[in-house]
């Protein structure tokens, strides 16, 4: 291969310049036209960067804001979570790092709870937009038989729980921060008809439904935000997975079993069956 | 409201059909002792009565081990095993790198997305036709709804036929398991669509489907049997790339990137946009 390969990457988001003495090793790199080591190093912040990387633009100092509280407050989803349980299973018996991440994206990705729900979710906010009725009949129809999917169907309303009785506090108080960050779009129109839409669904407003609101407030289309989701959810789950490392599995729950179909120890030789 | 969660219900031992272990003493398979009752089962055998609870035939898992044989191709430029040597390439682990192209298999042009879709459309079709509607109108409704059908066409080679298709048959006619109805449907679909505008063959998505369909399982176990099915082809893939020398494998030039996006800006004096 040479530079008159036909084997290219076109992007509208990374730009290299090469070094003059190697065509591997890039001097400058751009993102969507910006400086990313000569000026976005020292002059944007992370969440900044994020959205430029994710939309092509920068965002205004507000979007900023609200992703970084929106990352901020799914980075971690605690130990019990599905996703930072199944990285602490990889991080107690010294899996690979990247085994861990694996492990949280896996169990983090799913249709109940996790970044495929709010995939699914941010879909029925395109959908519904802020139409009570719209929402009211979009939660309590069922979603039109397709071709079947890797992916499992959903079994409750994507965006609301699945078992709480309320909505519980961290929810409100992500919604309440968010809504204040993005006036006028649908985490606001959330905000102010939560009660409705839970009465709607017949469950609490969950942590996936305000990430999607505010995800696609952000402008994000709903495979973004899924992403987004994905990574943004990490930190906490590889957390978690060195503390148990360093802790020991000893000290990590096993859990008893309860096989209903044991056969029992073999019979021994010249033992009655 | 009572206080109480569904969940609480789900606490303690965890309940289970399918088994576990006894450290030290002895192991449960769906019910079967691992080490006295399936000691000498085949891998493959074990494997789908773990995803199924039934048993396979000697005939079908002759077929179903064929089935994968067939398809394991060790090319790195194929999607799934490129990252396979992309980590062999950038030295990490190969369990990492095979279990991310197994990953990867799952994907919306080839691999897992269309086998379940292709498996679960022979079956709505079969069902349909059984009912009493004519299986073209059924195909149609199909390509209106889903604009293709996964199973016919294919995106690297569109108009050759797809060369895992005769051996596969021929192994499945020497095995007896070459006359099922699904396989039948799985030609007729290929009829109508030669026949029509689309001219589209049937590749090994449907033929594979269309023969485990008619084996009893359903969509989820076919999706289950296949996971391991572009398995073999990615190890070499990653062995190799770990003998070539690090980074040496797919390397891209900065020049290799072709910027479609805007023209340089100033970070600095830019307003706020939005």
């Amino acid at each position: 291969m040479n530079a008159e390969s036909k084997d290219v990457i076109h992007s509208r988001l990374w730009e290299e310049e090469a070094s003059e003495d190697d065509p591997f090793t890039a001097q400058a790199c751009f993102c969507s036209g910006y400086d990313v080591y000569g000026e976005i190093l020292e002059l944007a912040s992370y969440p900044e960067y994020l959205y430029l990387l994710f939309r092509g633009e920068r965002p205004a100092p507000p979007s900023a804001r609200a992703l970084e509280i929106l990352a901020i407050a799914i980075a971690n989803p605690g130990p019990r979570d599905p996703s930072a349980h199944a990285a602490m299973c990889a991080g107690v018996s010294g899996s690979p790092g990247a085994a861990v991440l694996m492990a949280a994206l896996a169990a983090g990705a799913g249709v109940s709870g996790g970044a495929r729900e709010v995939f699914l979710c941010m879909n029925l906010w395109n959908t519904c937009g802020r139409n009570p009725q719209a929402w009211h009949t979009a939660l309590l129809t069922p979603p039109p038989a397709g071709k079947m999917e890797v992916w499992p169907v959903a079994e409750h309303p994507p965006g609301f729980s699945p078992y709480a009785r309320s909505c519980a506090i961290p929810v409100l108080q992500t919604l309440a921060a968010l809504a204040r960050q993005l006036p006028g779009g649908n985490t606001a129109w959330l905000h102010t008809q939560r009660a409705a839409m839970e009465e709607a669904s017949g469950h609490p407003l969950a942590m996936t439904g305000v990430i999607a609101a505010a995800l696609g407030d952000l402008g994000f289309a709903p495979a973004t935000g899924e992403m987004l989701t994905l990574l943004l959810r990490l930190p906490g789950a590889a957390a978690h997975a060195l503390e148990q490392r360093e802790s020991g599995f000893r000290h990590f729950p096993f859990f008893a079993i309860d096989i209903i179909n044991d056969p029992g120890p073999p019979a021994a030789p010249g033992e009655t069956p | 409201m009572n206080g109480t969660s569904p969940l609480e219900a789900w606490e303690g031992p965890l309940r289970t059909t399918v088994g576990g272990c006894f450290p030290g003493e002895r192991a449960v398979f769906r019910g079967h002792d691992l080490h006295t009752e399936l000691r000498d089962t085949s891998w493959l055998d074990l494997y789908l009565f773990g995803v199924t609870g039934r048993r396979q035939t000697p005939a079908q898992i002759r077929l179903l081990y064929a089935m994968w044989v067939n398809t394991s191709y060790p090319d790195a430029r194929l999607w799934n095993n490129r990252v396979a040597a992309l980590a062999g390439s950038a030295r990490s682990t190969g369990i990492l790198g095979v279990c991310a192209a197994i990953a990867t298999s799952e994907a919306a042009i080839y691999g897992r997305q269309v086998d379940v879709a292709i498996a679960d459309f022979l079956v709505r079709a079969r069902a349909a036709v059984q009912s009493g509607r004519p299986l073209a109108e059924v195909v149609a409704g199909e390509l209106q709804v889903n604009r293709s059908i996964g199973g016919y066409g294919r995106p690297v080679a569109k108009s050759a036929a797809d060369e895992r298709n005769a051996v596969v048959l021929e192994l499945a006619r020497k095995e007896g398991l070459a006359d099922g109805e699904y396989l039948k449907l799985a030609f007729a679909i290929e009829a109508i669509l030669l026949a029509g505008r689309w001219r589209m063959r049937m590749n090994y998505a449907a033929l594979a489907a269309a023969l485990v369909l008619d084996m009893g399982l359903s969509p989820r176990e076919y999706y289950f049997y296949l996971l391991p099915s572009f398995l073999a082809g990615m190890p070499p893939c990653f062995i190799e790339a770990s003998e070539r020398p690090a980074q040496a494998t797919f390397p891209l030039r900065c020049s290799a990137l072709r910027h479609e996006g805007p023209a340089r800006r100033p970070w600095r004096e830019a307003g706020t946009i939005s």
